[in-house]
């Protein structure tokens, strides 16, 4: 409890003599101050085996300063413009990864859901001439229709999710296969709206200035009238610097993206619905009744049913979120290449979309993780791709890489978890 | 004679079986208002089953159960809340990942535009909690990272937020020290005091002793007496609990020398 304890104010001290000399030593202090806090409050959160972002960010850090030692062309805006598109597929995919993972479950049907989605929506718009509004939101609720029938099914029988999706793997792949037919691969119309889901760019400069506004504000009105109310209501709120901070850094960040992004073709389409994705979904999880479900079912299932949770409801609902975002991440990857074929929604896709998850930071043994874990696993795992392509690294060290990155996440978890247990017990 | 109000809560003629093995055998209870009801039974006698029935965690296979004089059935853990019956139980029933307030408040959050108003719920947290205990813990740490008797605190805590008028306690203060046991039967007291009726399970006859109007006594899943705590001697409501009903032991119960 000792990081709790509030600073002593040494303010007071000082005399009315309010010079100007007085003020500016008081405000020095006063940083300081904001300063040791928050030091403090870290120091707390480490020990207790709260790390946070802390991980991936530093992983991320690196894998950047290495690449871009490597080959000076890696963080230019235009890789890095096309980073920001790549990730969008297999991040949706990984979003409701982190969605099942809070339950601490694991979804293996992610791949095959989003290639099936990707065939019907080729099917339906290419092969029959079926409008392609219409096509997608067919794409996109079978996604939703399969991942509710995987988690009904997981919470009527209890059978472990990774067993339910596993027999779903290989169903939905099926099915795709015979949808899909003899003709194997179908090319998608190149000027259709799928193609510009991941084609499209807001070439207006203004638009990802102003995207980054927006978010600049909301976090600062966040955080600013959060802090009023409390302070209002008599109870401990964030020094206003802190406000200052944590807005500083989403308006660094974002106004940061927003230059480099005009630097190439402007703001991809893509990654303004993937980031309005995550952002939306981490609202719901963190600040709605179904998202504190969710996390509570992740922790002790008996618990949540004794508080009379709707235990069958919430298991179906995250399966269901799993496989739509599945299907609108298979979309995704459908409109980058403009195809879609036998293999769409295979290989290394479901692993990726898993270890994206992972290295963001969502814990495999449920209830601790967020949304946006999973476009910084994303972050990473692209980045190794993309640099070691720059590189003419063969694909084999990026596997065992991509692989070595992961299993440090897995650690760095299960130490979390310990340390947390650890302590409780003291 | 006077004419008294039905018991809160009656319990007639209560089996419970998990399988074949039967582990509840026509249990009678009756909780009153403003009354404090020790049960009491060695380990394995069925006291948190039984508390399991009546918290509708696992409902009674046969028998009936009034409140307040009229036949209710209690299938699930909403039906007895909505009745206002509130449970601490042996396993505390906790969320390790969620914070303090969010345990607090699970299933019955408050909400604000539709979102969850956590700065109500912690201003609520903070107020039940001083009400508690004079060593609030971290509101916003992790459970799991709290102390087992802090963790204790917050179930106390969480039973009382639906405002209750049957609270059931299983073993509350086996994980406290002695101050903060010290306070959760104080806390007690101030709830018979309210009107509440409370059902305390504990090993320890000092407890018993001085804080229980009345003591019922389970064995091998049965009824085994009910005591009036101030007028019956100890001797004989440790003999009702070891099954040893005659040839009372002269020494004090090991159990009440552990302090
Ligand atoms: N879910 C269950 N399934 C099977 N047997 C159980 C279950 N819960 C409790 N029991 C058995 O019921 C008996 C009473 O247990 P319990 O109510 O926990 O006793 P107490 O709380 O008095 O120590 C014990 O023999 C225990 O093994
Ligand atoms: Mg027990």
């Amino acid at each position: 409890m000792k990081g709790m304890r509030d600073m002593p104010d040494e303010t007071r001290a000082d005399s009315a003599a309010a010079t100007a000399k007085a003020r500016q030593r008081r405000a020095g202090r006063a940083v300081t101050r904001a300063l040791a806090g928050w030091i403090a409050v870290r120091r707390r959160m480490l020990s207790a085996g709260e790390l946070g972002y802390l991980p991936v960010t530093l992983v991320l850090v690196a894998v950047w300063i290495i690449f871009q030692s490597l080959n000076s062309s890696f963080l230019s805006p235009r890789n890095l413009s096309n980073l920001s598109v790549d990730i969008v597929g297999t991040g949706l995919i990984a979003v409701g990864i982190v969605f099942v993972l809070l339950l601490g479950e694991l979804d293996l049907s992610v791949g095959s859901i989003s290639g099936f989605a990707a065939a019907v929506f080729a099917v339906l718009n290419v092969n029959n001439g079926v409008p392609e509004w219409l096509a997608l939101i067919a794409a996109v609720l079978t996604g939703t229709v399969a991942g509710t029938v995987q988690g009904y099914s997981i919470a009527r029988t209890r059978v472990p999710a990774f067993v339910v999706t596993l027999a779903g793997l290989l169903t939905w792949n099926g099915l795709m296969l015979v949808i899909l037919g003899t003709s194997g691969t179908v090319n998608l119309d190149e000027n259709g709206l799928i193609a510009h889901l991941t084609s499209y760019y807001f070439t207006n400069a203004g638009v990802a200035y102003a995207v980054a506004a927006l978010a600049t504000a909301l976090v600062f009105l966040a955080s600013y009238l959060n802090r009023r109310r409390r302070m209002a209501l008599g109870m401990s709120h964030l020094p206003l610097h802190t406000v200052g901070v944590r807005t500083g850094v989403v308006a660094v960040i974002g106004f940061g993206s927003a230059y480099l992004l005009n630097q190439f073709q402007g703001l991809p389409l893509a990654l303004l619905i993937f980031l309005a994705t995550v952002a939306g979904l981490d609202i719901v999880l963190r600040r709605t009744h179904y998202g504190r479900q969710v996390y509570a079912l992740g922790s002790s299932v008996e618990a949540a049913r004794r508080a009379s949770l709707g235990v069958t409801g919430v298991q179906t609902a995250v399966l269901a979120v799993s496989g739509t975002l599945a299907a609108t991440g298979g979309l995704f990857l459908a409109s980058r290449i403009t195809s879609v074929s036998q293999n769409s929604g295979s290989g290394v896709l479901l692993l990726n979309a898993i270890a994206a998850a992972v290295i963001g930071g969502t814990s495999l043994f449920g209830g601790r993780g967020t949304t946006w874990s999973a476009v910084l696993g994303m972050l990473v795992i692209q980045s190794i791709a993309s640099g070691m392509a720059l590189t003419d690294t063969p694909t084999a060290v990026q596997l065992v890489i991509t692989g070595g990155v992961l299993f440090a996440a897995v650690v760095i978890d299960s130490l979390s978890r310990h340390t947390q247990q650890a302590h409780g017990r003291a | 004679m006077i004419l008294l109000p039905p018991p809160l809560l009656a319990l007639h003629g209560v089996c419970k079986r998990f399988g074949v093995v039967e582990v509840l055998r026509d249990i009678e209870l009756e909780i009153h208002a403003g009354e404090v009801l020790a049960l009491l039974g060695d380990n394995g006698a069925g006291k948190s089953t039984l508390v399991k029935v009546i918290s509708g965690v696992a409902p009674a296979d046969q028998g009936s159960i009034e409140w307040e004089g009229r036949p209710v059935h209690i299938r699930r853990p909403q039906d007895a809340r909505d009745l206002g019956i509130a449970t601490v139980y042996q396993d505390l029933a906790l969320c390790g990942g969620l914070d303090v307030v969010g345990n607090l408040f699970l299933g019955r959050e408050i909400r604000r535009f539709g979102f969850l108003d956590e700065v109500e719920m912690e201003r609520r947290s903070t107020q039940l909690l001083e009400r508690l205990t004079r060593s609030i813990p971290d509101l916003r740490g992790p459970l799991v990272s709290l102390s087992s008797g802090q963790r204790q605190t917050v179930a106390i805590a969480r039973s009382l937020l639906g405002d209750p008028r049957v609270l059931l306690l299983d073993e509350p203060t086996a994980a406290l020290g002695f101050e903060q046991t010290t306070e959760v039967l104080d806390l007690v007291d101030r709830l018979r005091d309210q009107g509440l009726g409370v059902l305390l399970i504990s090993h320890n006859m000092g407890d018993v002793k001085a804080l229980a109007d009345r003591a019922a006594v389970l064995r091998l899943g049965r009824n085994n007496g009910f005591f009036d705590v101030s007028t019956t001697p100890q001797e004989q409501i440790i003999s009702s609990i070891t099954g040893a009903t005659d040839n009372v032991p002269r020494r004090p119960a090991h159990r009440e020398a552990e302090w």
